[in-house]
């Protein structure tokens, strides 16, 4: 019977062009998986073509199949245990024999192949012409000519995919030659490994032997299981080595790589023919100003601030759109539900939680847009090498790079990214010292807390203060990775053997894929987690609430106010009892609107009695002037309004503030202030710092609530920013101190939750008490050593 | 003339023949996995501004190494002097 379904694999070095041909098979039809067990992500996506149905596993990029990095582990134990019918493996034409350096060891174990010769164009350009039959033949593997980016072979390969699959061969695996040494060696294993019952199946018993001999430590575990075999298999390798030292001062690992290079050398020796070519590619022509060592950083650097400055210009019409739309759907909550706690948990716990992170989302889209054009064209790459020095010297690796600018390492990126970011490195010690300094970087969330304080105690300074704070948390980020890296994660630095890719322009395509992986991981995450937290915190932030008697008093108050309003002369006049200051009320407001709208609307409202008072109401208020054309008495009765208006405000804000006073929030809060006084911070910092553990701008809000002006926009923060500068509580160096902890104490709830994803809920915990102690430690510092030269006044 | 120097000492432009690969373990696989195997001709590319890594072209890419790296791989360049 044929088969209806074939399962291929795609496989090939970085940088080959797999994933373009992985885009242009599937398309739109793309799933993300993780291999189980680990952070590996598995892409695969299902197509039909000629009636058959295909399903394409994208396996992770890798240079070998040895048990170097997690990508490749990952890739070989798919292949032996999943045992797809066809492994296409992209090769890049351009770049010949390093690419066959994989394929011969697919050969080696044996799994049914097809080579897809992509970049045969680039090669060309290049004065590289493959000879595909040839080369075809010399390998014994079928091989497609294709150019992924133009999208041409892809029709060719999958005709060959589906011709191959069907012949369901069985493995095969070739016999290369090491050298008589090595050879005899792997015949003595293969005889031991063949002899017993021992060993899986599944593994091509010559590709095991050839495993140990390369030290592999995976499979070496694996013999380990049977200790007979073990011992022997180990006397043999030992006896082998020590031979190939005493003659040819080598160890078995590296004769086998130049062996396989040498045959690799001899089939493209036939194969490929070269036109000698001295000039420089253009690729390399790039480098010579890109990479130099004087000006490259300089570039560098102004690449960067061109994608700060890009990201938010693109983006703050996209962010303001949003927050129009949160504000419409507590709008249409409120259409819906009366005031109450349903109310407040819908607006303030879910839509303010959610919306306040997902609010960023364009910004973050942007920023992840901008990065997939660095690593799409090949530049971060070079980044990640011109850097490497300068990070190492902390106990990171060039590739942190990446993940610390995701961070918000030119402000305004996003923690959670930054976490998965540190997927490209490849040891777990560097990788996990960087995830854990990554949150000290200064992201989106972190502005607006910024750019209050700045504004309130560092006016007209804020440039060179935010360029200060970037620079402040690089160093405490980087100081924090060396002190990591020198304790808790000691160990010896990984090699950073690394391709410096060719420059190549980015397809849109694949920059649109990149960027939606990315941003749809983010929502995923404010989606569920950080909705149910966000939830939490909002309760800790409502309940107990004040008591009956206390909601009454304040409403007692509010009568009082309304009442000895009513009985003003001036007032008397034109309002008779609450209907009519209710009426006022509204038409203040629908005039307030209509001004906005045009002047028909305006008209509408001319007809009302109360017309002539609104609108001398509405003027003194934002016009700041004295209505023009209206009465004295007027006038004094706008301004008892206004007055009235403000203070029935002030009711409010107490009754808020009392209210936030008493929450299980607010009690903490309190609790803290016996260790925050020491930083300069009251209960009502503290409640604001606890709101923002959900998202760092939460803390603007919550300050506003805490300083009793109701609802503060954090964009728009200025009445926060007076305010806290006329409170004798507050000076530059209290502000200071705030911004410090505010960049570095606990990482926000998605990233925690993002660092629990990529390591474990240790790392996780750690990650919370690591920051907050080095948050306080250096306030403290700051706080203490600024108040003893009288900083702040 | 030739001598055999470390790719170390290597300057920029500078080409020459791998000699010998003395590292071993995961960093002599990875080295040689790219491609870093006797025999094969290889030409500084430039340096990182700290002097290191540095970037070498073999085959056809070009890669690049720490200096600690280099140091296990031996050369045989021209002797200019």
């Amino acid at each position: 019977m044929l088969k209806q379904k074939i399962t291929i694999a795609l496989s090939g070095n970085p940088n080959s062009g797999k994933t373009t041909i992985f885009n242009a098979i599937t398309g739109a039809r793309q799933h993300i998986a993780n291999y189980p067990g680990v952070t590996v992500e598995k892409k695969y996506g299902r197509i039909k073509h000629k009636g058959y149905d295909i399903e394409v596993v994208d396996l992770p990029g890798t240079y070998s199949l040895t048990a170097y990095s997690l990508e490749e582990i990952v890739a070989r134990d798919f292949l032996i245990n999943e045992r797809p019918d066809l492994v296409v493996d992209i090769v890049d034409a351009s770049n010949l024999d390093r690419n066959l350096y994989l394929a011969i060891q697919f050969k080696e174990l044996g799994v049914p192949l097809i080579i897809a010769l992509n970049m045969t164009d680039v090669a060309e350009g290049r004065g590289i012409v493959v000879e595909q039959e040839t080369l075809s033949t010399l390998l014994g593997v079928p091989v497609v000519p294709t150019v992924a980016r133009s999208n041409k072979g892809i029709d060719d390969l999958l005709d060959r995919v589906v011709e191959e699959a069907l012949n369901d061969r069985e493995w095969q695996p070739a016999i290369i030659s090491y050298g008589a040494d090595v050879d005899q060696g792997l015949n003595e294993i293969e005889d031991i490994i063949k002899g017993t019952d021992a060993y899986d199946k599944k593994y091509p018993p010559r590709w095991l032997a050839l495993k140990c001999m390369e030290r592999d430590d995976q499979i070496v575990e694996l013999i380990r299981s049977d200790h007979e075999i073990s011992l022997a298999v180990d006397a043999i390798c030992e006896k082998t080595s020590k031979h190939l030292m005493d003659t040819l001062e080598e160890e078995p690992e590296g004769i086998i790589a130049d062996h396989r290079y040498g045959h690799i050398t001899g089939i493209t020796k036939k194969s490929v023919k070269r036109r000698i070519e001295s000039r420089l590619n253009l690729s390399d022509r790039i480098d010579k100003v890109l990479t130099n060592r004087i000006i490259g950083p300089f570039i560098m650097m102004l690449i960067l601030y061109g994608i700060y400055e890009f990201t938010f210009w693109v983006s703050e019409g996209p962010v303001s759109w949003l927050e129009v739309f949160f504000g419409g759907l507590k709008g249409v909550v409120s259409f819906f539900i009366s005031e109450g706690l349903l109310y407040s948990l819908i607006v303030s716990g879910i839509i303010d939680g959610v919306g306040g992170i997902l609010g960023f989302m364009p910004l973050i889209m942007f920023m992840f847009f901008a990065i997939a054009i660095m690593e799409d064209s090949g530049y971060m790459a070079r980044v990640a090498y011109m850097l490497d020095r300068v990070l190492r010297w902390f106990g990171l690796h060039g590739n942190s790079v990446m993940a610390l600018l995701v961070s918000g390492g030119i402000a305004g990126g996003c923690a959670v990214p930054g976490v998965m970011a540190t997927r490209t490195l490849r040891d777990p010690k560097e990788r996990i010292a960087t995830l854990l300094v990554v949150p000290f970087m200064n992201c989106g969330a972190k502005l607006p807390v910024f750019a209050m304080l700045i504004a309130a105690f560092f006016a007209k300074k804020e440039a060179g203060m935010m360029f200060i704070f970037t620079l402040l948390s690089w160093s405490f980020a980087l100081f924090a990775a060396k002190m990591i890296r020198s304790t808790v994660l000691k160990g010896p630095k990984t090699p950073f053997v690394m391709e410096l890719p060719p420059y190549r322009l980015p397809t849109l395509k694949g920059l649109i894929i990149h960027t939606w992986e990315r941003t749809w991981q983010f929502i995923k995450r404010a989606g569920t987690f950080i909705l149910a937290m966000s939830i939490l915190l909002w309760a800790m932030m409502t309940f107990p609430g004040l008591s009956e008697k206390q909601i009454k008093a304040y409403e007692a108050q509010r009568v009082g106010l309304r009442d000895s309003f009513l009985v003003l002369p001036e007032i008397k006049a034109t309002i008779k009892d609450e209907k009519g200051l209710e009426d006022l009320d509204d038409l203040v407001n629908s005039y307030g609107r209509a001004v906005k709208e045009d002047f028909e609307s305006v008209k509408a409202l001319q007809k009302n009695p109360l017309f002539p008072l609104a609108k001398t109401i509405f003027a003194e208020r934002y016009v700041q002037k004295e209505g023009e054309g209206s009465s004295r008495m007027q006038r004094e009765a706008a301004t008892a309004y206004l007055r009235y208006t403000e203070e029935l405000a002030r009711v409010d804000g107490r009754q808020n503030q009392a209210m936030l006073k008493g929450t299980i929030a607010g009690r903490i809060g309190q609790i803290l202030e016996h260790v925050t006084s020491a930083l300069g911070f009251d209960y009502r910092t503290n409640i604001a710092l606890i709101g923002g553990f959900a998202a760092k701008e939460v803390v603007v809000s919550t300050l506003g609530t805490a300083y009793s002006l109701g609802e503060v926009d954090p964009e728009q923060s200025g009445s926060l920013s007076e305010k806290l500068k006329e409170d004798p509580n507050w000076n530059s160096l209290v502000a200071f101190t705030l911004i410090l902890f505010t960049m570095l104490y606990v990482p926000c709830l998605a990233t925690v939750i993002s660092i629990k994803k990529e390591s474990s809920w240790r790392w996780a915990g750690f990650s919370v008490a690591f920051n907050l102690i080095a948050a306080y430690l250096v306030c403290l510092a700051v706080y203490q050593i600024g108040s003893a030269f009288g900083l702040g006044g | 003339m030739k001598k055999i120097i470390t790719m170390r000492e290597m300057t920029k432009n500078q080409g020459g023949i791998i000699k010998r690969v003395s590292a071993s373990g995961v960093m002599g696989r990875r080295i040689r996995e790219m491609g870093l195997v006797p025999n094969t001709y290889i030409q500084v590319q430039g340096r990182a501004p700290l002097k290191d890594p540095v970037a070498i072209k073999i085959r056809d890419f070009i890669l690049t190494l720490r200096n600690s790296e280099a140091d296990h791989i031996l050369v045989e360049v021209d002797d200019l002097e």
